[in-house]
């Protein structure tokens, strides 16, 4: 029994290490920091706040596709389980609500006779993408290729965290005396000093980057974060909930955060469900069959 | 065996229960962990959405047909004209190798009026699956189509008439949209 | 594939007729039914069942994705993510397969320091230990080109760094670099050679521990005491029931941790770079392999000097090859007749160390080589200023508070704790120089070569000199004999 506890201890501190590291890359949240919501799908029982992976799909819709593509994306996936089309008590009225949805997006398609037509776009197809190619993106946007959101939260470090702080985060005009694109003053407690924004690009303290080159103070203190080339786009009443949920800001970042969370791993709820069930039986299991081992070995001195 | 459950002491029982229990246990454990195994096998998600096509149907010169496939699967939508119409009606359905007449194998616009010019079959030959020729190259005994691979005839309403295949060739799902221009056929 | 006398008696006729003709069952029953095992294993000796699942596990889910999985530069980051979304328990499959990876790799690191501990490489068993050695290199080079299968961002760069190590090669490096590539670059012949290469290798591990059981069935299972089996009836039990209920018991409990990561936390061992979809024009901000090579990422990384002739890119391949080479030829390397640490309570120190050197080699692979480890001041703004532009540098940095660091005829070096000291002297000195932010404190560089010499130092100076200073203390009679006093022992505790 020692040993095996040994051994336990073993494997916790072995499985852990990398996990601990793993943790240890996730954006550090200094002082003044305004507090992080607290996401309905983390945790065991985590499950998506449907309401709010609806809002936030508006958000998505009505800001973030004019730039972000999803093309790994079908209109279907609306209609799936957890998504924001998704009604269980009425799968019809649920595709009804998907494939109307779709068809306000035209594809173009080859017809028989070789020509370019336009047709609607059915629940079976993507997402269309806001640039016909990457070098257009490019173009559009200063040479900065807006990132697909398809599994955006699964690629940056701190996720859904990651998201909402960033939105949240750019620096206000107030609290700056300054115009984007122009220089931001900083005299807080950490920075006193001056930066300039190069053109184009948008100060964001939670954009992983280096902001010492355009910072004209103490070199130690420079302000944490990056540029971007993404102006601020979240604002207090951006969109106009259908839902009639008040847009503030934190409100949107929260919705769109979820929705971006939901779409880079649909199948969240089906894993942490069949989860449960999977440990529960584990556990009986290794009740079992430790006693059956305690059986078998009883007479033997060991 | 016996002789020895007679020699046992008496929670001897209890411990046999025990393994008993956890093999079991195992098997079913095992016998779940199978399934997800077996079912990543069934058609995906994307794979089923993409089983259904709006296809025009006007433009179709009469006698003539178009090919579409959906899922990987060929159709034929056939624009009949009123001799192929005639001879597909004309037969007596008890004679054919599988009875059915012309209009059982028609589907109702949103009016609920038939429309015998648009015949929608599958294009699998349901003898092995070979894709049978139509309009425009040989049309077989019967006049509707015939499979080059072991020689069905299939007549102008896509009914077996003569060779090894077995079935009529099925008509598949579908509805015609509400101005009649189009059909939808799903998988 | 034992060497012990078959227990195995065919009851039916049918049974008979198939052992006269092919004595597989006799082979199966004598291997893992009537085998022998020393009745005192624990539960350390419980990972080689667990690899065996492991390996099992890795092959059908493998075997499964790759019905779905597109080896394309332009589809193989899609195709991984249909098999999350839209194929049947696609993301079941696929996170069981990439964590299995990483629990592949936890329970054969438990199995080898394992066999270190109680001396499982000695004599007799040399063969044994040597096949598990192939299988671990094997067991990367399956790891390393199934990451690069979803080509991602991690995928991509990484595949790329651990090619061009083979370009460090003298004379001929460049030409099999390429050759491996097939490109002179990493692309679509790449990923495909890669996906054929990760399909074959699991079956030739499979291979390899049919070998590797086969030999330590001829030689028979160590045991914690390192004591060879005197009596067969006395000392051993039959491997089932006794060792199957034990090692199943084990296997769930792993399987627990397995499904807790698969379930719970699927990603935490994994990079989010690798989200990304592979894009050779723009390289990660940190490559980092897996967790599970990291102890030999910081060993390459630790040569940076030039050894001799051997320049220093060449000297880190050479040292993280060799890291692995000198497991090959331990049998000969250690000097001490007794097998089991048990009884070396030195030697057991000095193992413990070496586990502790294994683990920080992982941090220290996990970190960047500049990053401070242990901080012994401030930071300083550091100037580094000409003096035929700053004549009279020193004197003003003298009188700006400024710490000299060196300073020759040519230029002076000088820290400033105080920014506005470091400002004034700027302007005092009129010097054009940047000042550059200076970091106090021992960085992973040295910690990393300093642990990368212990590493070697255990295996090529502790393990051989121990064997001829160390005095053990007395190893038990037998097997049976130990047992008898450490339960003697335990009950005489108890009785008190």
């Amino acid at each position: 029994m020692k040993a095996f506890k040994a051994c336990l201890a073993g494997l916790a501190l072995l499985g852990l290490s990398p996990a601990a590291m793993a943790a240890g890359g996730t954006m550090p949240l200094s002082e003044g920091d305004a507090p992080l919501p607290d996401w309905p799908f983390e945790g065991v029982f985590g499950k998506f706040d449907q309401a709010s992976v609806q809002r936030g799909f508006q958000v998505y819709t009505e800001v973030c596709a004019a730039c972000h593509s999803m093309e790994l994306l079908s209109y279907r996936n609306l209609g799936e389980p957890g998504g924001p089309f998704y009604n269980a008590d009425d799968p019809e009225a649920t595709e009804a609500a998907v494939a109307e949805f779709a068809r306000q997006y035209e594809i173009t398609e080859i017809d028989d006779y070789g020509d370019e037509v336009a047709r609607p776009r059915r629940p079976a197809d993507r997402f269309p993408s806001p640039y016909p190619n990457v070098q257009a993106a490019a173009a559009a946007n200063g040479g900065a290729i807006p990132p697909d959101f398809s599994v955006i939260v699964k690629a940056r470090p701190g996720g859904a965290d990651y998201i909402y702080r960033l939105m949240t985060g750019y620096p206000s005009y107030e609290e700056f005396q300054g115009e984007y694109g122009d220089e931001l003053h900083f005299n807080d407690d950490h920075s006193h000093g001056v930066l300039t924004q190069p053109a184009g690009l948008y100060y964001n303290p939670y954009f992983p980057g280096d902001t010492s080159g355009n910072w004209d103070g103490d070199p130690r203190h420079a302000p944490a974060g990056g540029y971007l080339a993404m102006p601020p786009q979240i604002t207090d009443g951006r969109v106009d909930y259908m839902d009639g949920t008040e847009a503030t800001q934190e409100q949107i970042a929260y919705d769109i955060s979820q929705f971006l969370a939901w779409a880079s791993e649909p199948k969240m709820e089906n894993r942490k469900s069949l989860g449960l069930v999977v440990m529960i039986y584990l556990f009986f299991l290794a009740i079992l069959v430790y006693f059956s081992y305690k059986a078998i070995w009883r007479n033997v001195e060991h | 065996m016996t002789d020895d459950k007679d020699n046992k002491p008496p929670n001897e029982d209890r411990r046999d229960f025990i393994h008993i229990a956890a093999g079991a246990a195992v098997a079913g454990g095992a016998g779940a962990l199978a399934w997800p195994f077996v079912a990543q096998m069934l058609p995906a998600l994307d794979t089923r959405a993409a089983s259904s096509l709006e296809v025009p149907i006007t433009g179709i010169p009469e006698g003539g047909e178009i090919r579409v496939l959906i899922g990987g699967k060929p159709f034929f939508i056939r624009h009949r004209t009123a001799a192929e119409i005639a001879a597909a009606e004309s037969v007596e359905a008890g004679d054919l190798p599988d009875p059915q007449t012309d209009e059982e194998r028609l589907v109702a616009r949103a009016d609920g009026t038939l429309n015998p010019a648009i015949l929608v079959v599958s294009g699998s030959c349901t003898h092995l699956g070979c894709v049978p020729v139509g309009p425009g190259s040989n049309t077989g005994e019967f006049g509707g189509w015939y499979c080059p691979c072991h020689g069905s005839h299939y007549d102008t309403s896509g009914r077996i008439r003569k060779g090894p295949a077995p079935t009529n060739l099925p008509v598949p799902t579908y509805e015609y949209n509400a101005d009649g221009s189009a059909v939808t056929i799903s998988l | 594939m034992s060497g012990h006398e078959s227990t195995y008696k065919p009851g039916t006729g049918i049974e008979k007729w198939i052992d006269a003709r092919l004595p597989i069952v006799r082979l199966v029953h004598d291997s893992f039914v009537g085998f022998p095992v020393a009745k005192n294993l624990n539960y350390w000796w419980t990972f080689g069942a667990i690899l065996a699942v492991c390996l099992v596990t890795q092959i059908i889910t493998g075997i499964v994705l790759a019905m779905h999985y597109v080896p394309h530069v332009d589809m193989a980051f899609a195709s991984v993510e249909r098999i999350m979304r839209d194929v049947e328990y696609g993301w079941l499959i696929r996170y069981i397969h990439a964590n299995g990876a990483s629990m592949f790799f936890l329970a054969v690191y438990i199995h080898m320091f394992r066999g270190l501990y109680y001396g499982s490489y000695k004599a007799p068993r040399e063969i044994s230990w040597i096949l598990g050695v192939i299988i671990y290199l094997l067991m990367m080079g399956t790891a390393f080109m199934g990451y690069v299968l979803p080509w991602g961002q991690m995928s991509l760069h990484g595949a790329s760094v651990i090619t061009n190590l083979i370009g460090a090669i003298p004379l001929v490096g460049e030409q099999i670099k390429i050759w491996l590539q097939g490109a002179p670059s990493i692309g679509n012949a790449t990923l495909n050679r890669f996906f054929s290469l990760h399909y074959l290798l699991p079956f030739m591990i499979a291979g390899v521990v049919i070998l590797h059981i086969w030999a330590f069935h001829t030689t028979g299972n160590n045991n914690p005491t390192g004591v060879d089996v005197k009596d067969e009836k006395k000392d051993t039990v039959p491997f089932h029931p006794y060792y199957t209920v034990k090692d199943g018991f084990a296997i769930i409990v792993f399987l627990m941790i397995f499904a807790g990561f698969v379930f719970y936390a699927p990603n935490v061992l994994g990079h989010a770079d690798n989200y990304i979809e592979g894009n050779p024009l723009k390289t990660p901000a940190h490559i980092v392999p897996e967790w599970y090579l990291l102890p030999f990422y910081a060993i390459l990384r630790a040569i940076t000097f030039d050894i001799g002739p051997i320049p220093a890119k060449l000297g880190g391949v050479i040292a993280m090859f060799g890291a692995i080479a000198v497991l090959f030829v331990l049998p000969w390397l250690d000097t001490s007749k007794v097998r089991s640490l048990r009884y070396r309570p030195l030697a057991r120190q000095f193992f413990l160390g070496f586990v502790a050197v294994c683990l920080l080699l992982g941090v220290a692979g996990a970190s960047n080589p500049d990053d401070i480890v242990i901080k012994t001041g401030e930071d300083t703004l550091r100037y580094e200023v000409a003096l035929e532009e700053a004549p009279e540098a020193v004197a003003v940095a003298e009188a700006h508070h400024g710490k000299i660091v060196s300073s020759n005829s040519e230029r002076v070096i000088v820290d400033f704790a105080h920014y506005e000291d470091a400002v004034e002297f700027a302007e005092a000195s009129g010097t054009t120089a940047e000042a550059t932010v200076k970091h106090h404190g021992l960085t992973w560089l040295p910690v990393a070569q300093l642990l990368t010499f212990l590493y070697f130092a255990y295996f090529l100076i502790i393990i051989p000199l121990l064997g001829l200073i160390e005095r053990p203390k007395d190893e038990p009679e037998s097997i049976a004999d130990s047992i008898h006093k450490s339960n003697g022992s335990a009950d005489a505790v108890a009785a008190e």
